[in-house]
């Protein structure tokens, strides 16, 4: 099967799930990685509208109006899943009890700042349940494409849009590569099969390390 | 004691122009007082709500028949014309966090001043707002919010107001249900007292002040 970019990234994602993770996935490419859960592993999806142990998507016909996530799609739930009110499901997320949240941007940056809800003027969502996620769940993986539509590199020295949280961002996974935001920068640790490091370097803004492990493959 | 059980064009009624309304739902609002209320064209309201809906349902049509004059809220993005007002300065619009936003509305109905958050530090929603730090961490200090009145949904209410909401519907529905001075709920479905087991009751009837059945409801 051959991925297309959005899948690249998301199979990617996928990679850092543990088994019994609580993880909650953004609206967008984030909810591609619910497809690439290894069988093996038992993750636990949380939606910002209140349920844990949310399912797939029902077969046409068997819809629930009663039953949906935060894009307002229809889902299922699992065995073993629950429902609760706004005030615990956001109490979930900003208590730490989220493991991992994964999130698409706008902009982000080396020090691991997000920007992710608004172009002033241009484009104004809003921030949702995001600048929770960001602040309490325990790993912050940002799933992005690696440049915008104009082809400029989304991973920048410093977010220009405002920001949905400062210096929380851990992981930036994107088509071309992995990177690791640490206390002293950011870090490739990963190129994407098939992409080569000038590649990478071409299309990012950012000042980056590239980590041991990966200079003693690209040398092999 | 039994509540009076009253149509949507009574309960509108109760909105005064310039009135401030919570409304419990996520992408979606009880819609047969909205319309009611879109009939009775009080103007100049303050909306406190997860969302703005989509152009044509919930509080969208409020919004599109410009009743609204701001909305204090977390995310706008599933409504073209609620960000057109915003960006013509024909509405106001405050984005709050949806997890502060709750948890403002919480203080309001159980009689805190506000809430301590780090959601937002570091961003434009600190902007103006007062920071304390509290055991070495810093915390935006985010005041309570209450309402005029709140326009809840329920799935199942007794006659005393009990409510059972299903699936993912509970959402902010027991959290506003506290927060208002008039507190009216819109059920998919009316039952006699008894019938709601208290073991089930999400929001107790206390809250409630009057039921309006949905349109197309069933009443057993």
């Amino acid at each position: 099967m051959t991925l297309n970019s959005r899948e690249v990234i998301a199979s990617r994602v996928a990679k850092e799930l543990h088994d019994g993770d609580l993880v909650n996935l953004g609206i967008g490419l984030p909810t591609l990685v619910a497809n690439f859960i290894p069988d093996e592993i038992e993750i636990i999806l949380q939606s910002e509208n209140g349920m844990i142990g949310m399912g797939r998507s029902p077969e046409e016909g068997f819809e629930d109006p009663d039953l949906f996530n935060a894009g307002g799609q229809p889902v299922t739930v699992k065995q073993g899943g629950a429902f609760f009110d706004s005030s615990l499901s956001l109490g979930i997320i900003r208590g730490g009890h989220v493991d991992l949240t994964v999130l698409g941007a706008l902009e982000v940056d080396q020090h691991g700042n997000l920007a992710s809800w608004s172009i002033p003027g241009v484009f104004s969502p809003g921030v949702g349940g995001s600048m929770d996620l960001v602040v309490g769940a325990k790993k912050v993986i940002v799933a992005t494409a690696h440049t915008n539509k104009s082809g400029a590199s989304k991973i920048l020295k410093q977010c220009k849009l405002p920001l949905t949280a400062a210096g929380k961002v851990n992981v930036i996974v994107t088509e071309l590569a992995v990177f690791e935001v640490k206390e002293d920068g950011l870090y490739l640790k990963e190129l994407q099969p098939g992409v080569t490091l000038a590649e990478v370097k071409d299309k990012t803004e950012a000042e980056f390390t590239i980590s041991k492990q990966l200079l003693a493959e690209i040398q092999v | 004691m039994l509540k009076p059980i009253i149509n949507a064009k009574d309960a509108v009624k109760h909105v005064e122009d310039g009135a401030v309304i919570m409304f419990g739902g996520f992408l979606n609002a009880a819609e047969t007082l909205v319309d009611a209320l879109v009939e009775a064209n009080v103007k100049n309201l303050t909306i406190i709500s997860n969302d703005t809906c989509y152009e044509n349902t919930g509080v969208g049509k409020l919004i599109k028949n410009k009743q609204v004059k701001k909305a204090i809220t977390c995310h706008i993005g599933t409504n073209p014309e609620t960000q057109r007002q915003m960006n013509a300065g024909e509405l106001e619009v405050e984005i709050v966090p949806m997890g502060t936003l709750v948890e403002k509305v919480r203080a309001g109905g159980t009689g805190l001043g506000g809430v301590l958050t780090p959601t937002g530090l570091g961003t434009k929603i600190a902007e103006r707002k007062q920071i304390i730090e509290v055991n070495g961490q810093s915390f935006i200090v985010e005041p309570a919010l209450k309402a005029d009145i709140a326009f809840i949904q329920a799935s199942i209410c007794d006659k005393k107001g009990n409510l059972f909401h299903k699936g993912t519907t509970r959402n902010w529905n027991p959290i506003m249900a506290m927060a208002a001075e008039t507190v009216i709920v819109e059920t998919d479905s009316l039952v006699e007292v008894g019938h709601l087991d208290p073991e089930t009751v999400h929001t107790p009837n206390i809250f409630i002040d009057y039921i309006v059945c949905k349109e197309g409801s069933k009443i057993s």
